[in-house]
């Protein structure tokens, strides 16, 4: 299996923990074969999931449960593991490390993962016998070893990590006293509210907590009997736990003098002030900060691996943590700036009656952190609202409340996700179980929620379940979930965001895909699925008239400007103006219906006709007889302007106080052919009552008697969203100007696939309105732009592709061969 | 020896594209990559049997049009974490010619 007389290279892991090995995972996916890898941990074991420990120690897991890589990984990748083996001196000139038993192993690169090391307070007493830290197995076999035949605990340190081994003593029979220096618990993630519930909670399950106190003797001749107070109490103790804090592990890069602060000093790309040796985890040091939590591991391992693997193409730029206390039962957690100064405010709901209380804080509309205690649902949400730097202006109102629908259509209104039974279905779509979700998570060691969804399928159709998803990760992984990065690059081909390669297309100039692709170091050859019709896309916005749209780089609908359906057969929707039809209109739908054997006729909900079951070699011939017949394409299938739907308004209406058809005959006349982010729904209602349900439109006009409401922003199916009002208009001539320079905005500046309502939910209702409402210049101009565009793509595409004999062979068999 | 049956010229496969080919056992997706290799495969997906010919064409994979399964041109594999292969010809081109034969790869030849 081993091919290790091929690698050249050799590298070296010291430290086999999460952050050691997640990196060699990764760099085993990128370049299997680079190196020669050989790992050294302290410990005796593989490797295993340190976060789990605390539910060791309460017995809620067994160690084998929290392994994530036995021996056997290690054989099958040809990785030599050294256990029980520390490095105790890097060579750097030589580029060797020697062991503590005096053996030297040669690198070409060095990976320093050597994590962090309990802080032990210097007090009289420290070096007694049941003293210990909380940090690793032997720390748990010592407790666990401990509560068999002992029954007093003490625990310094009333923070996270404290209060997990304090709860974990406790369930094993002990009786267990916190001892915390500050006047509130874990006061590094609380505020003092919070604090104060979640010490209440704590006591009625049974702890004890001493606050403000100064340890000052650790009492005890051959083993520990106690704790003695400043102020002269005594606590008595068979163990004593100090979880007062960790500290990077240094003393390998302070001996052989590789700079270090607090920790190893590391740049974006993790590499040390030398050359051959990158840190990564507790012991480095990134732009100032040294993390103490799991989930930037798994960012800083990518990069990590990039670099190994002689990519170099991704940089770590950071990461932004939350906490969640792993003590089953307390639901807390916490992010950023939760305390705030005189520049911020707070946004508080308390109700210690439910065991409830949630506290934001923001600044500028902006949340800096957060605190929630009691129902943590939005945890998630509030985190990425925050790495986002979302205004919350204009959700202000009902932000404390939350994201409220988790789950959307097709999932009952659950929310609370770490509530439900292993047998509860998550994913709608694809049928997948919150069991076979923890299942994954677990026996896969995923961590984020692509690697879910590419092994259980769940929330990657249409995505609705996507926040119960996390949900099931959040309570799985605790706080080694990792939410997807703030700066989400385009796809696997690129590390630049989409907002990166629109900006280049226009500021360098780029005018076709490969190109594009050459110019942004694309590193693949011709680009993916995801990539190629995002670039298609910003192309054709950017250059309308000069880009020529490349057809390969299109989603089959685009392509055969049809609905492609399970069976392979495609669906025809000609346009209806409005909504309105004729007489010949459907004569010559039912004729080609008849003609072509199409078996199913179908009312569309966007107030058309839908022709279902069409043979891909039919198409032509069926848009032909449409076409003759005076229709065009409706465009069903397309990122692209579908339907203007209408009520019968003034023209027949009692009630009607505007011609609705009209204005929506005319709206989608002007609109109709363009490409959109996303697909793009127009709607027109006659009066108040709202009978085309324009307010869940990406766009909608609701007339009143004495103008128009425009609305933005909504959209039905999965995630049923109610439009914002934008503002309102008094003629038609404006809702065509506001109708146009909405869509060119949106057109302009949300990426690929966003619809109306997340690219708004993202910018802000009051930015939209200040560069299309209060700025009339720019809604002029943007108005024009989307003018301009359209004198390009207001041409029916079903023409263009039966009367041309090249375009319309590619929907015929290239032959049909015998039996052979 | 494999049996070479001419399906068409170069040129009647859009690069990044397909064309299918009505073999004995069902519609074969005959399609032509960026770098001008030409690839055949049975035209069904492994997971729920989309039309493969219609996928989005990329390195030597094309995505199924259905769910986005990506399945190696070369080998018939889907892409982990996905399971499943889906049968290969041997194509050639000579002189811009087209050649498939229904021998499928990794399938003895010849009685």
């Amino acid at each position: 299996m081993s091919k290790v007389s091929h690698k050249a290279k050799k590298l070296i892991v010291v430290g086999n923990g999460m952050a050691g090995m997640h990196a060699v995972e990764e760099l085993l996916d990128l370049a299997p074969d680079l190196y020669e890898i050989t790992v050294f941990g302290a410990e005796p074991h593989g490797n295993y999931n340190r976060i789990l420990l605390s539910l060791v120690l309460s017995g809620e897991k067994k160690i084998e449960d929290i392994m994530i890589n036995g021996r056997a990984w290690y054989d099958e990748h040809g990785i030599t593991l050294h256990t029980d083996t520390k490095i105790v001196q890097i060579e750097r000139g030589s580029k060797r490390v020697i062991t503590d038993d005096g053996q030297a192993f040669e690198y070409d690169r060095l990976l320093l993962a050597t994590g962090s090391d309990p802080v032990i307070l210097p007090l009289p007493g420290h070096d007694l016998p049941g003293v210990i830290g909380f940090r690793d197995i032997h720390d748990v076999d010592t407790m666990i070893k401990a509560t068999q035949d002992h029954k007093h605990a003490v625990v310094i340190g009333g923070g996270l990590l404290g209060l997990e081994a304090a709860n974990g003593l406790m369930k094993q029979g002990m009786d267990v006293t916190v001892v915390h220096l500050m006047d509130t618990l874990m006061e590094r993630q609380l505020d003092v509210t919070a604090g104060k519930m979640l010490q209440a909670n704590l006591e009625s399950r049974g702890l004890k907590f001493v606050l403000s106190a100064q340890s000052e003797t650790i009492l005890g001749t051959d083993r520990v009997t106690g704790l003695r107070l400043a102020d002269g109490t005594e606590i008595p103790a068979d163990i004593l736990v100090m979880a007062v804090g960790i500290r990077p592990s240094t003393e390998l890069a302070a001996d052989c003098r590789l700079h270090f602060e607090r920790g190893i000093v590391v740049d974006d790309s993790l590499l040390t002030f030398d050359p051959s040796i990158y840190a990564i985890g507790e012991c480095a040091q990134h732009r100032g900060t040294a993390y103490g939590l799991v989930a930037p591991l798994f960012e800083q391992g990518r990069v990590v691996a990039n670099h190994l693997a002689e990519l170099g193409f991704i940089t770590y730029k950071g990461s932004m943590t939350s906490t969640k206390l792993k003590v089953t039962g307390i639901d807390l957690f916490s992010a950023g700036d939760f305390i705030g100064d005189d520049t911020t405010e707070d946004i508080v709901f308390n109700d210690p009656g439910n065991g409830s209380y949630k506290k934001l804080v923001l600044k500028d509309g902006i949340i800096q952190g957060a605190v929630l205690y009691g129902d943590t649902v939005d945890g998630a949400w509030y985190f990425q609202l925050m790495r986002d730097q979302t205004d919350t202006k204009d959700i202000r109102s009902h932000l404390l409340f939350g994201q409220s629908h988790l789950g959307d259509s097709g999932h009952g209104g659950e929310n609370a996700a770490a509530a439900l039974p292993d047998d509860a279905e998550i994913c709608g779509c694809n049928g997948v179980c919150k069991g076979d979700v923890v299942k994954a998570i677990t026996e896969h060691n995923l961590f984020t929620l692509d690697e879910v969804r590419a092994h259980t399928k769940a929330s990657s159709s249409c995505g609705s379940c996507t926040g119960l998803v996390e949900q099931i990760m959040a309570s799985t992984l605790g706080s080694d979930f990792s939410k997807s990065e703030k700066e989400k690059p385009v796809c696997g081909c690129t590390a630049l965001t989409h907002e990166d390669v629109r900006a280049a297309i226009i500021k360098e100039d780029l005018k076709d895909i490969p190109t594009t692709m050459r110019f942004l170091n694309w590193q693949t050859e011709d680009g993916c699925p995801t990539c190629r019709p995002a670039l298609n896309y910003y192309l054709l916005c950017a250059w309308p008239g000069e880009y020529i749209d490349d057809a390969q780089a299109r989603f089959i609908n685009e392509r055969a400007h049809g609905n492609i359906q399970k069976d392979g057969t495609y669906s025809v929707v000609p346009r209806m103006w409005g909504g309105i039809t004729t007489p010949k209109e459907l004569r010559a739908i039912a004729d080609v219906a008849d003609k072509f054997k199409i078996p199913t006729v179908k009312v569309t909900g966007g107030q058309r006709i839908d022709l279902f079951g069409v043979a891909k070699s039919d198409l032509p011939a069926v848009w032909k007889d449409l076409n003759d017949a005076g229709m065009v394409s409706g465009h069903a299938y397309g990122k692209s302007l579908r339907t203007v739907k209408t009520c019968a308004g003034q023209q027949w209406c009692r009630f009607g106080t505007q011609d609705s058809i009209k204005l929506g005959i005319a709206l989608e006349r002007m609109t109709w052919g363009s490409w959109t982010p996303h697909k793009y729904k127009i709607a027109v209602s006659g009066c108040p009552r709202n009978c085309a349900e324009a307010t869940i439109k990406d766009f909608g006009v609701v007339a009143v008697d004495s103008g128009f409401e425009l609305h933005i922003a909504g959209n039905g199916g999965i995630k049923v969203r109610v439009t914002d009002l934008l503002c309102k208009v008094e003629s038609e001539s404006e809702v065509m100007e506001y109708a146009g320079a909405f869509m060119q905005l949106y057109r302009e500046q949300a990426r690929y696939l966003d619809r109306t309502a997340p690219w708004v939910e993202r910018v802000g209702l009051t930015y939209v309105q200040e560069q299309m409402v209060n700025d009339e210049a720019n809604r002029k101009a943007l108005y024009e732009r989307f003018l301009h565009s359209q004198t390009f793509s207001q041409s029916d595409p079903w023409k263009e592709n039966y009367s041309d004999p090249k375009k319309r062979a590619e929907f015929e068999t290239l032959t049909t061969l015998g039996q052979s | 020896m494999s049996n070479w049956i001419e399906i068409g010229h170069l040129n009647d496969i859009p690069r990044q594209g397909s064309r299918i080919v009505e073999g004995p056992d069902g519609n074969i997706a005959v399609i032509r990559t960026q770098d001008d290799s030409v690839f055949a495969i049975h035209d069904s997906c492994p997971h729920k049997q989309g039309p493969l010919s219609q996928g989005i064409v990329f390195g030597h994979k094309v995505a199924c049009p259905l769910h986005n399964w990506a399945i190696d041109l070369g080998t018939g594999q889907a892409q982990a974490p996905d399971e499943g292969n889906v049968a290969c010809y041997p194509t050639k081109i000579e002189n811009d010619v087209v050649f498939l034969s229904l021998d499928k790869v990794g399938e003895k030849t010849g009685p």
